[in-house]
């Protein structure tokens, strides 16, 4: 997409105004995936396997079909195979076989079942009457047992044309990427550091839990409303599942009480819409938080080995690294991402990276901010930073000195455009928190991270009123305060105050198609398309004013929310303002709109550098995050309150991954803490303030030079973090999270 | 897949015409590209698009498709 319109003097981008959602957040009136209900609705329940890996013999749904208040029993053969399309494969077949388990369950809380009742309390009653007889199987959790020639088979045939023959079939694709001859780099460093890495499966932890209404007809005629981070996914992939016409099924999206890209799929949502086809009544389900621990989509688990050959200046020779990742039962965990990215950062000579999906008997994958990403910067930022402490070389000296910059040839392949990581080292190296004085007992780790970011089908329409405002319609559920951002660079374009512009997130059937809230794309992908369609209606604008003024259109520009003439020819005309023209829009050509659909190509990577000082207390192996800073490159920062939330959030959400939080599986293959009193994400007396700095070195793929914020701020905390508590402990740590029993046992082991 | 080949040429004017090209000339990268790739054109990242321009002499790097979350 071609940029001959790039903006750098900015008269509403980059200010902070309160946002336009903030009101009804605060007061309830905000409307989240729990809060809808309709006339004769009903609650759902599902049932849901108790065994890790086991294959369905028998379900037996006549005592719950007989229950008073049952008005619906669904199983797998409720769903397609479609009557007008020849079967499911791919992504769509594994998200049904997750929905709801076909001949086998494939992990503690795979839904087998699943009725409406009258009431969510005789739901969750009458569910326990369906009787399924199961035949246990063989389970496996760990993604190294996973590949281990014993390890049961989840699922032959699984694997895709990349994976090298003689792997196990739990194997299910293969990654290998990189350039240089690592061996000869090898040879040629002073100081070789080989170590291995492990990262337990975390879960997003957004505090709403998956809800949905949805309403299935016998005509095939369907409405939706969900908690999603994309509505037009969910509507695809239900009318996939329900063997439906995609445009018959109407999706609204809820607000959103967090997503962090778990809810970038579907799991209830085509249950509720088979248990209103069979009842004819409206079907409600809501997740306990056990269900959503259990049966939704954490993060990958990951096994690590890097090797990383420096010389004595700091100079990196060579860098090789092997990611296992473990994604659940089912294709899909992000080995290759963890591969392309772990060594992005770097501007090196020779760099070898492999990556490998890996199926276990856990709960289906799903995206969690930047996924793969931190895993992998665990693993490789922590063997810099040993090779920086046993050469004795400053931390960020050695990642100056090995920075990737315009120019480089990325470890994935391509060369980067221009990029902000040297420009983000420098702000860190100059950060007064980097030359701060340590306490006794307390460590400092930094960290570097990297992400790709994405672009996506999106469209915008923007109206404007007769009183001179202007809606906008984005189809990018707001995860982040998008609503602010695109308000923001609409009053850029049009010149209107930004308190002018109502930002509402459309439902399917009343904008054209828009990719997920995810991959950081938002305010780069929506926001073009709103710049774009703002200029379209700013074109319109134009043309009434010329005609008018009675001069040719080119001779009309717009300037601070005015029409006005330009040009020698153009006439002496005074400035008309928007809201000038608007007013009678309706007698001088109609209503004026703007539009933009595309698929925005040049999304821009980032970077950022995660500062922390840690303590670590040696009798209880709790660790306290005493300072944390945050630098990261933004592009352009259009709402900068907004872009240090994403910061911070990042960082909060590292700290909780690197210090607590992990899926503990008993031998049994069960989750052993289904909870948030046993699943212990952080709350705010476990972080420090965590400060940010914003870097804009602009991207030159849009306007304003928007880069994707949301995802990158949580690659560096995990390996920052554990450097910091390396340091504070005085013994490496090479397994999250550093809960503290185990930094009790590393600290007892290192005598 | 393409005969140990890391760097082969084709010619295409738009990033759909490449990967149509090596499907041609290499029918084995049918499967990984049906897999999903991004094609990054000069460093420019193009997640998916077919009718994304390559200028002449551009750097052209196969990559499986990236994701997000």
């Amino acid at each position: 997409m071609a940029l001959d319109d790039r903006k750098s003097g900015f008269t509403f981008v980059g200010t902070r105004p309160d946002r336009p959602d903030g009101l009804d957040k605060v007061t309830g009136r905000a409307k989240f995936g729990a809060d809808m209900s309709a006339p004769g609705m009903l609650h759902g329940a599902i049932l849901r396997s108790p065994h890790a890996h086991a294959r369905i013999v028998r379900i037996d749904t006549s005592k719950a079909e007989a229950h008073k208040y049952v008005k619906a029993v669904v199983t797998r053969a409720d769903f397609a195979e479609v009557p007008f399309k020849p079967g499911l494969e791919g992504e769509f077949w594994n998200v049904l076989e997750n929905v709801m388990a076909g001949e086998k369950a494939l992990y503690d809380g795979h839904a087998v079942a699943a009725i409406a009742a009258t009431s969510a309390l005789a739901a969750r009653d009458a569910v326990k009457l369906i009787e399924v007889e199961y035949e246990v199987l063989p389970h496996v959790t760990d993604v190294d047992k996973a590949m281990a020639p014993d390890a049961p088979v989840i699922r032959e045939g699984a694997a895709d044309y990349s994976v090298p023959e003689g792997v196990h079939p739990n194997v299910v694709r293969y990654h290998e990427s990189g350039h240089g001859d690592v061996e000869a780099g090898f040879a040629e460093a002073d100081l070789v550091i080989e170590d291995s890495f492990v990262t337990e499966a975390t879960h997003q932890g957004y505090i709403e839990p998956h809800a949905c209404l949805g309403q299935l007809g016998a005509d095939g005629k369907g409405e939706l409303w969900c908690t999603t981070q994309g509505h037009w996914i969910a509507q695809k992939t239900c009318a996939a599942l329900l063997g439906i016409e995609t445009s018959q099924l109407r999706v609204t999206a809820s607000e959103i009480g967090g997503g962090f890209g778990g809810k970038t799929t579907v799991f209830i949502e085509p249950v509720a819409l088979a248990l209103s086809r069979k009842a004819n009544r409206p079907v409600k389900i809501v997740m306990s938080r056990s269900e959503v621990f259990r049966a939704t989509g954490p993060t990958a688990s990951a096994s690590m080995d890097v090797k990383i050959g420096m010389k004595k200046d700091g100079t990196i020779t060579a860098a090789e690294g092997i990611f296992r990742l473990q994604g659940g039962a089912f294709p899909g965990a992000p080995g290759d991402m963890t591969a392309m990215c772990a060594f992005a950062p770097y501007n090196l000579t020779n760099v070898r990276q492999v990556g490998y999906d890996v199926m276990a008997n856990r709960p289906k994958q799903a995206a969690y901010r930047a996924p793969g990403a931190p895993m992998g910067a665990f693993a490789v930022e922590s063997v810099i930073d040993e090779l920086c402490k046993k050469l004795d070389l400053d931390p960020i000296d050695v990642r100056l000195k090995n920075a990737a910059h315009e120019g480089t040839k990325a470890s994935y392949g391509p060369t980067y455009e221009q990029i902000g990581l040297v420009e983000s080292l420098e702000a860190a190296k100059a950060h007064q928190h980097y030359s701060a004085p340590l306490k006794p007992g307390q460590g400092r780790g930094i960290s570097c991270g990297f992400w790709f970011n994405h672009g996506g089908e999106t469209s915008v329409s923007l109206a404007l009123s007769e009183d001179g405002s202007a809606q906008v319609m984005v189809g990018t559920p707001d995860i982040g305060g998008s609503r602010a951002s695109m308000a923001l660079m609409a009053a850029e374009v049009l010149g209107i105050p930004y308190e002018n512009i109502r930002v509402t997130i459309a439902d399917t059937a009343t904008l054209g198609y828009n990719d997920v809230s995810h991959g950081s794309r938002v305010t780069y992908a929506s926001g073009l398309a709103t710049i774009k369609a703002a200029k379209h209606a700013v074109e319109k604008l134009c043309e009434r004013a010329a005609a008018k003024w009675g001069i040719p259109v080119d001779a009309v520009k717009w300037e601070n929310g005015c029409a006005v003439p330009s040009g020698p020819n153009a006439g002496d005309f005074d400035p008309l303002p928007l809201a000038e023209i608007t007013a009678n829009m309706g007698s001088t050509g109609g209503p004026i709109s703007g539009h933009f659909e595309a698929t925005p190509e040049g999304a821009g990577v980032s970077f950022g550098i995660h500062i922390v000082d840690a303590e670590v207390d040696p009798e209880t192996g709790k660790t306290s995050v005493s300072r944390y800073t945050v630098i990261q490159d933004a592009g352009k920062a259009i709402h900068p309150a907004y872009v240090e939330g994403q910061y911070q959030g990042g960082a909060a959400q590292g700290i909780g991954w690197a210090l607590n939080e992990e899926y503990i599986y008993g031998d049994d293959g069960r989750l052993q803490n289904s909870i948030f009193l046993d699943y212990r994400i952080p709350v705010a007396s476990d972080l420090p303030m965590i400060d940010t700095v914003i870097v804009e070195v602009p991207n030159p793929g849009h306007p304003y030079g928007v880069r994707g914020v949301g995802e990158t701020g949580i690659v560096p905390p995990l390996a920052a973090i554990a450097n910091a508590v390396s340091h504070a402990a005085g013994v490496r740590m090479r397994q999250l999270p550093m809960s503290p029993p185990r930094i009790l046992a590393a600290l007892k082991q290192d005598g | 897949m393409t005969g140990g080949q890391q760097v082969v040429e084709v010619d295409a004017t738009t990033t759909g015409e490449i990967l149509r090209e090596l499907v041609r000339r290499y029918p084995q990268l049918q499967a990984p590209i049906d897999a999903g790739v991004s094609i990054a054109i000069n460093g420019r990242i193009i997640a998916s698009g077919l009718s994304e321009p390559v200028p002449e002499g551009a750097e052209v790097y196969l990559m499986q498709r990236l994701r997000g979350g």
